[in-house]
């Protein structure tokens, strides 16, 4: 074997067992790395008690209400499975629509509403001028999500 | 048939040819990205959810691309320095590690920019963000262990192996939308199904894209051509053109 050889096998298995190294690390690190738990997950108890995690999934069309005289918000999320309300007061970031993704950091209360403190959006993959978009809703293909109708709500 | 690669590997010869190619590939680079700021800002529609902030990825997906792409030319480069012994291989390596890091600094910027209105929030500790803030930190790593020694020889070997180590990262930046559910959204050009951006905002990205690379390519040849002049300066070529270049300067 020519030196050249010998150091191309040294830098090949060097790359290959750094990427096995943090590949194991990874999935190790699995359950830590759990940015958000979803519904499903929050109300089967999986997420740690009493401790602040974050939810995510959908927020389902036609849930967000507001109590007359109240601050507080009231939105479901949604995982297509399990279904959980959330209560919140604050300012709701400009991606926020009904039928698109959201992800929400609080706590799970004992009523089993998620009390949370923090709103973030979850923006999807898609790019589209409204039009586009109108015509997707005609044609019957489902719209990736509701637009800004929900403000209304809001106002 | 290799002896033009070897030829090229030579730094004298290196220095003029790549002198020679800076104006293909910068006057290029200035055209694409005009006419993609063009369709960027002009022809390309306001979103159906965003308006007009979604604008800002015609900068931030061109870095985002540019920070990983300019990665692996390094490890690329690097690996083939160590393997081959080939010292303009360790030159564009070197080169390479400045230009990466302003691509990664320019995309994290414009998306926690893009993240404070859109998501709520200019940084969350998500997977995507994570990783291509760990790309900066392997950029900075790699440009300070430069710098740690005097041998040039040490320099270039050590810096290689980091670099070659944390290649690992720029898979797991392009993947940890798919593998995580984190905030950051999934891939909508690199995937070939369905199409989740419509042609008129399509092109000027691609557009962008090929502009920035372009731009890139430019930028690394005036780079690399200084680290050779630095690397040779006591060499014979390279008091040749520091002569000729004084002079010139001399003369008006």
């Amino acid at each position: 074997m020519t030196p050249r050889r010998q150091r191309m096998m040294l830098v090949g298995l060097f790359v290959a067992g750094v990427a096995v190294a943090v590949g194991l690390a990874l999935r190790a690190f699995q359950e830590n790395l759990l940015y958000f738990y979803t519904p499903t997950q929050a109300i089967a108890g999986e997420a740690p008690d009493g401790k602040k995690i974050r939810l995510g999934g959908m927020v389902e069309k036609g849930s967000l209400r507001r109590e007359p005289g109240d601050l507080e918000l009231r939105f479901d999320v949604t995982d297509n499975e399990k279904t959980m309300t959330v209560a919140y007061s604050g300012v709701l970031p400009d991606l926020f629509r009904e039928g698109q993704g959201v992800i929400a950091m609080g706590h799970v209360d004992a009523d089993g509403v998620f009390r949370a403190e923090e709103v973030l959006a979850k923006h999807d993959e898609n790019y589209m001028p409204p039009e586009v978009a109108a015509t997707m809703a005609t044609d019957g293909q489902a719209p990736p999500a509701t637009p800004p109708a929900t403000d209304a709500a809001l106002n | 048939m290799w002896t033009w690669f070897y030829r090229l590997a030579s730094p004298p010869h290196f220095y003029r040819v790549a002198a020679s190619l800076v104006p293909w590939l910068l006057w290029p680079a200035l055209l694409l990205i005009v006419l993609g700021i063009w369709g960027g800002l002009v022809v390309a529609p306001a979103d159906y959810q965003q308006g007009d902030g979604y604008r800002i990825i015609y900068v931030h997906v061109p870095s985002a691309y540019l920070s990983m792409m300019i990665y692996v030319t390094m490890a690329l480069a690097a690996g083939i320095g160590l393997i081959w012994r080939i010292k303009l291989a360790h030159a564009v390596a070197a080169s390479c590690a400045p230009i990466g890091a302003s691509f990664t600094a320019a995309a994290l910027i414009t998306g926690m920019l893009w993240g404070k209105p859109m998501w709520g929030t200019y940084w969350q500790w998500e997977p995507r963000l994570t990783s291509e803030l760990i790309l900066l930190f392997l950029y900075f790593g790699y440009m300070s262990l430069r710098s740690a020694f005097n041998d040039l020889n040490q320099s270039d070997r050590a810096s290689a192996v980091l670099a070659l180590a944390g290649v690992v990262n720029v898979p797991i930046i392009h993947f940890s939308v798919l593998w995580w559910a984190g905030l950051h959204q999934g891939p909508s050009i690199s995937k070939l199904d369905a199409p989740s951006i419509v042609f008129n905002m399509l092109w000027p990205l691609l557009t962008m894209i090929l502009g920035f690379t372009f731009f890139f390519l430019g930028v690394l040849a005036m780079r690399v051509r200084g680290e050779v002049l630095e690397r040779e300066f006591h060499s014979r070529w390279a008091q040749d053109v520091l002569r000729s270049t004084s002079i010139m300067e001399a003369d008006r």
